[in-house]
């Protein structure tokens, strides 16, 4: 898989991060390196493998369904940068 | 040309646990803004999750109860995005081995059965809510909803027509109360569609290209905004246009959709298992456990209600609309065994018509099934009309005279007369007053006879039974 200068920039963009032209090169160049790695791993055949899922070869331990928090939001929002009538308040957005 | 139009739906159920499906916080509607969202639920530094054993419970119980597979082990994704209402910047969900896989529900349409097939339903996290109104030109952010579990249930694009679409939307509906696993509140948000709608040729089997329209919150707006949009589609394509794959919403107030946005501004997830979770392992033997708990399903009932009460397909169905119906008409059959028929028609009658009229559930209803039957007693055993019943049942709605039946029927004078000698007396009574039409009557005038009836029917102030003055007149007139 070839990757391309646009490749990197629609993927900086998906990550909100901010490439200059020469930063594009540079990532691109350590992207392909990585994805010629990834080239060379596919060849191993895996077909008789199963997919891991997670490093430990341990099941997920469940909760029983209690509520166990109670109201923390005034210490919550002590740290926040800015709050109104209970809502944590950011730049605007809409999609 | 021919158009058909083809539909999927994937519906967000938010599953009825008591806390989050990561966190110990509660998941009660209405709360003050932010005070049931937890160091978890904000992301802040350092947190894990740790998976309520409630949601997987539902979402195993819906698998079984549509015929899926239970995937064990099942797998947890991260789905990444930014938005300011997700503050981990993506959210839990499931991509490969979600909890339910396959399955099928079973719709009718008029008259005709249908099965759509589910491709699947995994578990994932709701995020929070943005509000956009004036804070000095920023968002107002309420993280309470964030991490409420949900169960994201998709079909296979199996459904022709808004029809369908609704009938699997409702009967889908109704299931996930019947078994306990979401409230269903439409309203709070607790059950929402989206649908991918397409139109082709019809008899083609190369699907168009779809559209995917977003938080119907009701039956209404679901079929709707299929009809607007398969017109749309159809419009464009008679014009020689192409469709383009875009996600958009419906305007109620306008009853159109409209973009919201293209596939090419689509976001890319990048889905990749959740490294904070384990493989989520489902023994045999919950699953079994679980079976156990698990009602009587509404289809079962409504074949039990067919072979066993000999009621007609339509009855069956609108009785197992939902399981609290369906429990009033069997606790009213109970009591009277062989009329389930007289009982089908009064709870699907008086009793919802009256429900709908005042629009409470039938939970609240102010007749219960065993007063109900007492008075469907009395109609079957000629106590008193069908007619005079429905004055009965005003009054044991209106709660009067502790809603005893008998003490209402005496206390109204509604009891039928079905005395023979007193009925004969006032045919006798009819019949030499009126020898212009007995004349009439013995010259073929079928509408003479009519009048008849309904004359001794007035003398009885309608509480004869019109079967027995029917026989009775005939027997006079033709001897």
């Amino acid at each position: 898989m070839t990757l391309s200068a646009n490749d990197v920039k629609a993927i900086a963009d998906l990550a909100y991060i901010e490439v200059n032209e020469g930063e594009v090169q540079a990532t691109l160049s350590q992207l392909t390196d990585i994805f010629d790695l990834i080239e060379t791993m596919q060849a191993v055949d895996t077909s008789s493998v199963e997919p891991m899922s997670h490093a430990q070869d341990v099941a997920q331990r469940l909760r029983e369904d209690e509520v166990t928090e109670s109201d923390q939001r005034e210490s919550n929002q002590s740290v926040a940068p800015q709050v109104e009538a209970g809502l944590y308040l950011v730049p605007k957005v809409i999609e | 040309m021919q158009w058909e139009i083809v539909i999927g739906i994937e519906t967000h159920a938010q599953l009825s646990t008591q806390s989050k499906i990561f966190s110990g916080s509660s998941t009660a509607y209405g709360a003050q803004p932010n005070t049931q969202a937890n160091a978890v639920d904000l992301a802040l530094p350092g947190v894990l999750p740790v998976l309520n054993k409630g949601a997987v419970e539902r979402a195993i119980k819906l698998g079984l109860s549509v015929g899926a597979k239970i995937n064990s082990p099942s797998i947890f994704a991260r789905k990444n995005y930014f938005y300011p209402d997700l503050p981990k910047g993506y959210q839990i969900s499931q991509f490969e081995l979600p909890v339910v896989e396959g399955g099928h529900i079973t719709i009718q349409v008029n008259d005709t059965e249908k099965s759509v097939r589910l491709t699947r339903a995994h578990l994932e996290e709701d995020a929070g809510k943005s509000l956009h109104e004036d804070f000095h030109g920023m968002s107002g952010i309420d993280l309470n909803r964030a991490g409420t579990p949900l169960l994201e249930i998709v079909t296979e694009p199996d459904m022709r027509s808004s029809a369908e679409a609704v009938a699997y939307a409702k009967k889908l509906h109704s299931l996930v109360r019947w078994i306990g696993i979401c409230d269903g509140n439409m309203q709070e948000g607790s059950f929402r569609c989206d649908a991918n709608v397409s139109v082709r040729a019809k008899g083609s089997d190369i699907l168009g290209t779809r559209c995917e329209i977003k938080n119907l919150n009701s039956f209404r707006f679901l079929e709707k905004a299929i009809d607007f949009e398969a017109r749309r589609q159809i419009e464009i394509l008679e014009d020689g246009g192409t469709i383009r794959q875009e996600t958009r919403l419906y305007d109620a107030n306008k009853d159109e959709t409209r973009t919201m946005r293209s596939k090419e501004d689509a976001n890319d997830y990048r889905y990749f298992p959740d490294p904070d979770l384990l493989p989520l392992e489902i023994s045999d033997n919950w699953i079994n456990q679980l079976k156990d708990t698990l009602p009587e399903l509404p289809e079962a009932r409504r074949s039990r209600y067919i072979s066993d009460f000999g009621l007609s397909d339509y009855d069956a169905a609108v009785l197992t609309g939902s399981r609290e119906i369906a429990d009033f008409f069997e606790e009213t059959s109970a009591q009277l065994p062989n009329q389930a028929k007289l009982c089908a028609n009064w709870v699907m009658g008086e009793i919802s018509g009256r429900l709908n009229k005042e629009a409470i559930e039938i939970t609240a209803c102010p007749i219960n099934p065993v007063h109900l039957a007492a008075l469907l007693t009395r109609i079957n055993d000629g106590t008193v009309s069908g007619k005079a019943a429905k004055t009965v049942f005003e009054c044991m709605w209106n709660g009067e005279l502790e809603q005893n039946v008998d003490a209402i029927i005496d206390a109204k004078g509604l009891k039928q007369i079905s005395d023979d000698g007193a009925i004969e007396k006032l045919v006798d009574e009819v019949l030499a007053a009126n020898a212009q039409q007995v004349e009439d009557y013995r010259n073929g005038k079928q509408k003479a006879f009519n009048s008849l009836v309904g004359q001794v029917m007035k003398a009885t102030k309608g509480k004869a039974n019109p079967a027995q003055v029917n026989t009775m007149l005939k027997n006079k007139l033709d001897s």
